[in-house]
C-alpha cells in the first residue's frame, strides 16, 4: 500500500429507503490521520452515509475499500473483520446496558479478538483511563452521565484498534454542559493521529480539527473543501450560509470551542493548538 | 356435612396426594425446559431469521397455540409416540410412556408460547444494541448470545413466571393418559373415600403451593439478575 492510498474509500454509494434516494451517488475517501467532517441539515443523509460506510446499513450499490482493498460485503466473515477495523460512535451511545463500563469495553476484545479475560481487562482499563474514566469502570450505563457514556463508547471502539473512526453526531444527545468532555476526547484522538469521519453540528469545534468539511444536502455531497475556504467571509458557500444559521440559532460564537475545554474533567486538557483560534475567528 | 370426617379424610389422603408432587414437578420442569430450549431459538429465528424460516416458525406457533393440550396428549400418546417407539432402535427407551407424551405435548405447546414471550423481549430492546455489537465486529450469533439474549431473558422473567403458573395447571390434564400426578391421585382417592370435595381442596392447596413456590422463586431470580438502573418502575 502506498502512502497515498486512502484508509477508507467509498465509491458511488446509493441508498434508497422507502422510495427516497437517501444517498445519491456519494463518493469520498480519507487518508491516514485525516479528519473529515460531515455537516448539513438533518435528513441530508450524513447518518445513513456513516452507517453505509461500515455496512450497518447496506448500500444498494457502490463500493467500499479499506486500504485499497474492496470489502466483499456478501462474505459475513470479511464483513466482521472489516467492521473490527472501523470504529463507530453513535449519537445515543448504544452502550450495552447489562454490562459495566469495563465489561462494555472488554466484551468484544474477548468475543471478537479472542483475548483472554486478563488481557482484555488490562486493555479495557487502559482505554477507560485514556478517556478519563478509570474510576468508573465498575459502574453500569444507567449510573453514568451522558458524557461519561459517550466516553465509554469511545473507549470501547478504541480498544479494537480501529484504522478509522466514524462518529455520528457524538454530542447531539448530550446536555450542553456535558458536550465539552466528549469534544476534548475527540480532540485528543485527532491530535494523536486518529483518522476520523465525524458528523456534527459543532461547527466551530470541528472547524478547528477538520482537514475538510463535507457539506451534504438531500443525499448528495454539495460542497467540500477546507473549513477555512468554505467558512471564509464572503465565500458565498452553501456551507457558510448553513453554519451562520446554526451559529445564530445556538448562540454559538467565537467562544464555543473554549466552553468545551472548561467542561472537562482535567485528565487530558492541554490542547489549545493555534489553528483553532484562527478558524473560529472566521466564523 | 360432617367436617371432622372430611378433615380426617383429607389429612389421611395427604401423603398419597403429595406423592404426586414428584410427577407434577417432573412434568413442569421437563416441559418448561423443553419449552425454553425450543422457545429461545424459535424467537431468535422469528426476529432475525430469513423470511422462509420466519414463516415456518409462525406456522409452528399457530399450530401449537391452536390445538388443545388435551387433544395433543392423545395424539402424542396414542399416535405419534406409540408409532415412534415401534420403530427399530427406538423401542424400550420409554418413548411410549404417558410421562414422555405429557412432557412432549406440554413442552411443545409451551415452546410456542415461550417463543412469543422471548420475541417480545428481544424486540423491546433498542435496535442500537445490535448495531453497536455489529459495529465492533461481532457476528450476529455472537451479538445475540452475549448482548441480546442476556438482556432479553432478564426482561422475559415476569412473563415466563406467568407461563410457569399456567403450565403447572395445564399439567393436571396429564391424568387423562395415566400419569399419576396430583390430579390423578385426587380422582382415585376421591372415588374410594367418597370425599370428592375435601380431596379437591387438598389438591387445590398443593397446586397453589407449587404455584407460589415457583413464582416466588422466579421473582427472587428477577431481582437478583436485575440490571443496574432498571427499577421495578422501569428503566431510569
Amino acid at each position: 500500500m502506498s502512502e497515498a492510498t486512502p484508509i477508507l474509500e467509498a465509491r458511488s454509494l446509493v441508498k434508497i429507503l422507502g422510495g427516497n434516494r437517501v444517498l445519491e451517488n456519494v463518493s469520498l475517501d480519507i487518508g491516514r490521520g485525516r479528519v473529515k467532517v460531515l455537516i448539513g441539515p438533518s435528513g441530508a443523509g450524513k447518518s445513513t452515509l456513516l452507517q453505509c460506510l461500515n455496512f450497518l446499513i447496506p448500500p444498494d450499490s457502490g463500493h467500499i475499500l479499506l486500504e485499497g482493498r474492496e470489502v466483499e460485503k456478501t462474505s459475513k466473515r470479511e464483513l466482521c473483520a472489516f467492521r473490527q477495523q472501523v470504529g463507530m460512535i453513535f449519537q445515543d451511545f448504544n452502550l450495552f446496558d447489562h454490562l459495566s463500563a469495563l465489561e462494555n469495553v472488554r466484551v468484544a476484545l474477548m468475543k471478537v479478538k479472542g483475548m483472554s479475560k486478563l488481557e482484555a481487562t488490562e486493555r479495557a482499563v487502559a482505554e477507560l483511563k485514556r478517556v478519563g474514566l478509570a474510576d468508573k469502570a465498575t459502574l453500569y450505563p444507567a449510573n453514568l452521565s451522558g458524557g461519561q457514556k459517550q466516553r465509554v463508547a469511545i473507549a470501547r471502539a478504541l480498544a479494537m484498534d480501529p484504522k478509522v473512526m466514524l462518529l455520528d453526531e457524538p454530542t447531539s444527545a448530550l446536555d450542553p454542559e456535558l458536550i465539552g468532555e466528549v469534544l476534548t476526547v475527540i480532540r485528543d484522538l485527532a491530535q494523536a493521529g486518529m483518522t476520523m469521519i465525524l458528523a456534527t453540528h459543532q461547527i466551530s469545534f470541528s472547524a478547528s480539527l477538520a482537514d475538510e468539511f463535507i457539506f451534504m444536502e438531500r443525499g448528495r455531497i454539495v460542497e467540500q473543501g477546507s473549513p477555512a475556504d468554505l467558512l471564509a467571509r464572503g465565500a458565498q458557500s452553501r456551507t457558510q450560509a448553513f453554519c451562520s444559521k446554526i451559529s445564530e440559532l445556538t448562540g454559538e460564537s467565537g467562544q464555543s470551542g473554549q466552553s468545551g475545554e472548561s467542561g472537562q474533567s482535567g485528565e487530558s486538557g492541554q490542547s489549545g493548538e493555534s489553528g483553532k483560534a484562527g478558524a473560529e475567528r472566521r466564523l | 356435612m360432617d367436617f371432622s370426617v372430611a378433615f380426617n379424610a383429607a389429612r389421611e389422603s395427604l401423603p398419597y396426594m403429595l406423592g404426586g408432587v414428584g410427577w407434577t414437578a417432573g412434568l413442569i420442569i421437563g416441559a418448561m425446559l423443553l419449552g425454553l430450549t425450543l422457545g429461545v431459538p424459535l424467537a431468535v429465528t422469528q426476529v432475525y431469521g430469513p423470511r422462509p424460516l420466519r414463516r415456518m416458525v409462525a406456522v409452528y406457533v399457530w399450530l401449537f397455540r391452536g390445538i388443545p393440550i388435551l387433544v395433543q396428549l392423545y395424539i402424542f400418546y396414542f399416535g405419534l409416540l406409540a408409532w415412534l417407539s415401534s420403530l427399530p432402535g427406538l423401542t424400550g427407551i420409554g418413548l411410549d410412556s404417558p410421562f414422555t407424551a405429557a412432557v412432549a405435548s406440554l413442552g411443545l405447546t409451551s415452546s410456542a408460547y415461550q417463543s412469543q414471550i422471548f420475541r417480545g423481549a428481544i424486540q423491546s430492546l433498542p435496535a442500537g444494541q445490535l448495531k453497536a455489537a455489529r459495529a465492533l465486529g461481532m457476528t450476529d450469533a455472537q451479538a445475540i448470545r452475549s448482548i441480546i439474549l442476556p438482556q432479553a431473558l432478564r426482561l422475559a422473567i415476569p412473563a415466563w413466571s406467568n407461563e410457569y403458573s399456567i403450565l403447572l395447571k395445564d399439567s393436571a390434564l396429564a391424568f387423562t393418559i395415566g400419569v399419576v400426578e396430583i390430579m390423578a391421585r385426587m380422582r382415585s382417592i376421591a372415588s374410594t373415600t367418597h370425599e370428592p370435595v375435601s380431596m379437591s381442596f387438598v389438591a387445590g392447596i398443593i397446586f397453589f403451593a407449587l404455584t407460589w413456590i415457583g413464582v416466588k422463586g422466579l421473582t427472587l431470580l428477577e431481582n437478583k439478575v436485575r440490571i443496574a438502573g432498571y427499577t421495578r418502575q422501569g428503566a431510569v
